[in-house]
């Protein structure tokens, strides 16, 4: 069964590709989407028997992958209540986009390759969830990272979608740079690459030392950071952050599925699964801590000053997994899975939402030119309010019900609070400013969008459109354009998905929070800061919805009811402003730091060093050396090509004569 | 002799030796006879291939170390000695495969002079297997630098433009590495009395005069393999030769160097290549910084693969003298899925060299829409250059850079920025070619692949993702062989930087942690 999940979207993922415009379009979608609702159909049976109780963990082995002395990788797919959870947010997602796809690309020429490249990055996510040993692992990872590379430059007409294709792939590389250390490294250490028996032998090696580069180390500290490298790539944490905001030149649905709900949380994914062995390295975890609560931080920031509506989301959702990290390094690996499980849903369906505006508004992203579309387009505001209430945290303490994200978000900034790590209060209050930011963000996102007045009239690809179809300009900012619903194929993914957004944290929450025997081993599990957590005081219960409240109030006054503020704020505060707006010049930084020095270095050294110094010295100074004697040179420059073999032959043939018969 | 009743060894040389011959004297009129040459190359070369699926199956794993021996003695010391291990097994499967694809690259794209183009192949894959197969130290030399000989041919008089000043190149330090082999292969002989390959392997040379011993080979390896900084020959020589050339080139002539590390180096200088690991830790670390970042910043396509080359095959030389299992397979495996990989991607140059006659990257672009096989392919190959699981190129990389990490890591470090920079220039390289909007008319014009491309570039591509999926089939035959030579530079292995200090564990320290990172003290 666990089989069919798996290598049923490969197979689609080839018989579509391959097939291409031989089998057609319409072949090629039902034939993926089929595998995907067949894989999801599969996938939710597992899930539920963990839950219940009624499913233990299994390994099911495939064949030998590499053996080479005492290192043994199989393939082999193993089913525990983690990959379960992994099992059904994948499937769930992947079969939903996929679907929304058929609408979104309709009229795209190339939907054989998309589709394939979908199935592609599903089955390839799905690897790397099963996996039992870290090299499968760094399959799957790279697999997903592949198909991210292939899905974000799918428009490869396009420049842009080029280089951030590339910023991607090579960004992540950077991360599986550190996570491949991290796997040579844990090898040799505890001589497997299996993740079974590296948990098992985790403990035993803490307070054990290390040589590397010259410096002695805390194994355990070393292995966890270097392996956290590769998680700081995927997920997007900051400093390897920068290749996501990019990846939205992908198509829409591509966002959802890879840069949204799936691949990200990779990371977040791989650390839980390493549980045990982060846990022995307090270091480490502070380390986690840190780069989670900064990314938190750093996101929610940026994401206010945006004006491109994915690039919210996408800080967004860098901001959320900042979130998971900061539930990773205090210890709540259960609480930091279902953000995970929530966020999946209600960000799959903001993304999902958006590429309907996207779609409705003939591929404008710039907020700036929506407005008022809530009368236009009900069913796509209406699933958005819903993404929106979710990813906000919306709901109320005492009754403790609400949509997903004040499930999950909340028990991720009480574990904060009640953790012991060093770092938890700051986390404590990182997180709800951040909590502030996010609301204030995607309230922003919703009002600017469907809210206030018309203003599609400036928009150039809306101008086209109403161009086209010969439209007239009524002057009430519409551009004489008129905004149509998405079909049923984008609809149905998003009710279906705004269902999952609002229930999925409220009907979860006791299983993924508080059941050490639903996760059964498959992550480390704190009983002591659980128990804290349901004791904290009332203020820190209330806190991030306080914050939540704040940032709706702001951004209702700012973007409702005094709608010149915004430029207000920026004419004051210009250069807090052009500081946000340009992400903290991380971009500028690096292209100073590395991007430019690689060329220039490259160049140096190929014409200084290759031309200028070796061959100088080398070949071509014996020739002129050659040259400034005899006429050697001018003769052989002439092409006496025999002649040179042959001489070549004799002198090979007398050095042999002369050693044998001496 | 052991399993066939047949010298198979001596026949696979001889035969396309037979097809060179034949190809020459055939006769006939210049097109019939052209279209006669390769016809008999073709078949020749496919003949050799099924000999070598003969040799593969019939050679027993588990067996005894040399197998198909035949020695007849010749004259002297000298004689005619062959017979193959798993690791010459494998390299020889690599040469055969490899030669019919390379007929088929020529078919079209080389119209002069085609019965002395096919006689220098076939002249070429008999010398190919004659290095892999002897077990005469002279008659290795014979074949291993007789080798230079086709391969300067086939530059000198089929290549491009600049093709004198590449061959001269290619020609001058090629020969000066191999003299001095030829010196220490003459003390050794002496020294110890044989010219028996085997029992040099098993031979200990005093310690002193291994390390100029070794350093003579290394002289000759060095320059084959290709390291920094005696690669230089390299792109001119690849840019210069025709498609099928830089195929051999890259995809077996290079394996030479790795072959002699594997062969001589390792097993007759033990203790020399222990002392002098450094040098090669650290020329191969320059090697895989320095050519990516030079291979970032080419205009021209052939130069931009054969400085890739040369930093994969640092990864050849770091795994080769980590003195470890690991090292030494994921080496071998990384030799293997480079002759395929790189072969396979100056066969994709080939095929839109032959349409637009420029190897010019920014003549081109929007490939894609189409060459939409081609984009496939070159896709598939492109990543297994970048080495991403799941293709050949991540087997070897990660096992070689493993067992980097087991000796030294500082050299694991550096050698895996090599992921990260291979990432951006082949990306880089693809985005160029097929990716971007198809503007130029000329580049419109261009068909996708005909049949016979496809028959060059996807048996490649199968057996560049089998290698990747179940490298055991290729990992089976070396085991023993490798076993057999770490055995022997055990006692030399030197002592790794790791130096794993064991603490208290975790439930018997509870604090534990924090700050433990300062200067080592034992650590090298």
């Amino acid at each position: 069964m666990i089989q069919l999940i798996v290598f049923l979207p490969l197979l689609a993922a080839i018989i579509a590709g391959l097939g291409n415009r031989m089998i057609g379009n319409f072949a090629a979608k039902i034939l993926t989407t089929g595998a995907l609702f067949v894989a999801c159909a599969l996938s939710w049976p597992i899930f539920l028997d963990f839950l219940v109780g009624g499913q233990t963990a299994y390994v099911a082995p495939i064949f030998d992958w590499i053996r080479s002395g005492d290192l043994d990788v199989a393939w082999s797919l193993r089913v525990d209540t983690l990959t379960a959870v992994m099992l059904v947010v994948v499937t769930s997602v992947s079969s939903l986009v996929h679907l929304y796809s058929w609408g979104y690309m309709d009229e795209d020429p190339d939907q054989p390759r998309f589709f394939a490249y979908l199935s592609l990055f599903t089955f390839a996510m799905l690897m790397l969830v099963t996996s039992n040993n870290l090299v499968q692992m760094f399959f799957g990872w790279e697999g997903v990272g592949l198909a991210s590379y292939l899905l974000i430059g799918f428009w490869y007409h396009k420049p842009s979608a080029n280089a951030a294709a590339i910023k991607a792939f090579v960004v992540n590389r950077v991360g599986d740079f550190g996570f491949s250390l991290g796997i040579f490294g844990t090898f040799m250490v505890f001589g497997t690459v299996s993740i079974p028996e590296i948990l098992e032998a985790a403990p035993a090696m803490a307070g054990s030392t290390i040589g590397f580069l010259g410096y002695r180390l805390d194994t355990m500290t070393l292995l966890c950071l270097l392996l956290f490298v590769g998680a700081m790539g995927k997920s997007a944490q900051f400093g390897l952050h920068t290749w996501l905001p990019d990846a939205m030149e992908g198509p829409t649905p591509v966002s959802a599925l890879i840069h949204a709900a799936t691949m990200v949380t990779a990371g977040v994914f791989m650390v839980c699964r390493l549980s045990p062995m982060f846990e022995t390295s307090e270091t480490a975890l502070l380390v986690v801590t840190f780069f989670g609560l900064l990314t938190a931080f750093f996101a929610a920031t940026v994401g206010t000053t945006q004006t491109d509506i994915k690039r919210v989301i996408a800080y967004s959702t860098c901001s959320q997994l900042g979130y998971m990290f900061v539930a990773v390094g205090v210890g709540a690996y259960g609480i930091a899975m279902f953000h995970l499980f929530t966020h999946a849903f209600f960000k799959a369906l903001l993304f999902l939402g958006a590429g309907s505006v996207i779609h409705s508004m003939h591929h404008e992203q710039d907020m700036r030119h929506y407005g008022a579309l809530r009368k236009e387009i009900p069913i796509t505001f209406w699933t958005m309010m819903i993404g929106t209430l979710a990813i906000t945290g919306v709901g109320v303490v005492w009754l403790h019900a609400g949509f997903a994200g004040f499930h999950s978000k909340d028990a991720i900034i009480e574990a904060a609070f009640a953790s012991e790590s060093s770092l938890g209060g700051i986390a404590f209050f990182t997180l709800v400013f951040a909590a502030l930011l996010t609301s204030f963000y995607s309230w922003r996102l919703i009002f600017m969008t469907f809210f206030g007045k018309a203003r599609w009239g400036t928009s150039e690809h809306v101008q086209h459109a109403v161009h086209d179809h010969g439209g007239k300009d009524t002057g009430d900012g519409t551009g004489g354009y008129h905004p149509h619903e998405s079909g049923w194929a984008m609809l149905v993914p998003l009710l279906s998905l705004s269902v999952g957004a609002v229930f999925a944290g409220y009907v979860f929450t006791h299983e993924f929070v508080d059941s050490e025997a639903f996760w059964a081993g498959s992550v480390a599990f704190n009983e002591h800061l659980i128990h804290e957590l349901h004791g904290v005081p009332m203020w820190v219960k209330l806190a991030s919805t306080v914050a939540m409240l704040i940032g709706l109030v702001i951004a209702w006054l700012a973007y409702i009811r005094y709608t010149d503020w915004p430029a207000r704020f920026v004419a004051q505060f210009r250069v807090l402003h052009a500081f946000l707006l340009n992400k903290w010049y991380i971009d500028e930084l690096y292209n100073v730091l590395f991007v430019k020095p690689a060329f220039a270095i490259g160049r140096f050294f190929w014409k200084r060093g290759d031309k200028g110094f070796i061959d100088r010295f080398g070949p071509d100074g014996v020739s002129a050396l050659v040259a400034s004697g005899s006429t050697v040179t001018r003769r052989f420059q002439s092409g006496y090509l025999y002649t040179y073999a042959l001489v070549m032959l004799i002198g090979l043939a007398a050095g042999a004569t002369w050693a044998i018969t001496r | 002799m052991n399993q066939l009743d047949f010298p198979i060894l001596s026949l696979m040389i001889g035969l396309p030796l037979a097809g060179a011959l034949l190809c020459l004297i055939w006769p006939g009129q210049s097109e019939a006879k052209a279209q006669k040459a390769r016809v008999l190359a073709l078949g020749t070369t496919l003949l050799t291939f099924l000999l070598g699926i003969g040799l593969w199956l019939t050679y027993e794993i588990g067996g005894p170390q040399w197998q198909f021996v035949e020695s007849y003695p010749v004259f002297g010391r000298f004689a005619w000695a062959l017979g193959i291990d798993g690791i010459s097994l494998m390299l020889i499967m690599l040469s055969v495969f490899l030669m019919p694809i390379c007929i088929l690259a020529s078919w079209k794209s080389i119209q002069t002079r085609v019965p002395e183009y096919m006689a220098a192949f076939l002249l070429m894959e008999s010398l190919m297997i004659g290095v892999f197969t002897a077990q005469d130290l002279f008659l290795f030399y014979i074949f291993f630098e007789a080798g230079l000989i086709p391969m300067y041919l086939i530059i000198g008089i089929w290549g491009g433009a600049e093709r004198i000043y590449a061959s001269y190149k290619f020609f001058l330090y090629t020969l000066l590495g191999s003299v001095l082999m030829l010196i220490a292969m003459l003390w050794m002989v002496q020294q110890a009395g044989t010219s028996d390959i085997p029992t040099l392997m098993a031979y200990d040379f005093p310690a002193n005069a291994q390390t100029w011993l070794w350093l003579a080979f290394f002289a000759s390896f060095a320059v084959k393999m290709p390291m920094w900084p005696v690669h230089t020959w390299l792109p001119d020589a690849h840019v210069q030769a025709p498609t099928a050339g830089s195929v051999i080139l890259a995809g077996v002539l290079l394996k030479m160097g790795g072959y002699g590390f594997i062969r001589f180096s390792l097993p007759m200088f033990p203790e020399a290549s222990a002392d002098l690991v450094w040098i090669v830790f650290g020329l191969s670390m320059v090697a895989v910084v320095y050519t990516s970042l030079v291979a970032l910043v080419q205009q021209d396509m052939k130069k931009l693969i054969a400085y890739s080359s040369v930093a994969h095959m640092a990864f050849v030389t770091i795994g080769l003298f980590a003195f470890n299992r690991q090292g030494i397979e994921g080496a071998m495996i990384v030799m293997l899925s480079h002759g395929l990989v790189s072969a396979a991607l100056f066969l994709c140059v080939g095929v839109i060299y032959d349409r637009l006659h420029t190897r010019e990257i920014d003549r081109y672009g929007g490939l894609s829409d189409n060459m939409p096989k081609y984009a496939i392919l070159f896709m598939l190959f492109t990543m297994a250059s970048v080495g991403l699981p799941g293709t050949s190129g991540f087997v070897g990389e990660f096992l070689a850079l493993v067992g980097a990490y087991e000796a030294n890591s500082w050299v694991a470090f550096v050698a895996t920025t090599g992921i990260i920079l291979g990432a951006a220039y082949m990306l880089y390289l693809y985005w160029r070619i097929c990716y971007g909007t198809l503007e130029k008319e000329d580049v419109k014009a261009m068909p996708d692949l005909s049949m016979r491309e496809m028959a060059t570039l996807a048996p490649i591509a199968a057996v560049v993702l089998w290698m990747g999926v179940y490298p055991e089939s290729f990992l089976a035959p070396i085991r023993d062989d490798v076993g057999v030579l770490l055995e022997r530079i055990e006692r030399a292995n030197p002592p790794g930087d790791a130096q794993l200090i064991m603490g208290e564990g975790l439930p018997a320290e509870a604090e534990h942690g924090g700050s433990e990172s300062h200067e080592a003290e034992g650590a090298h």
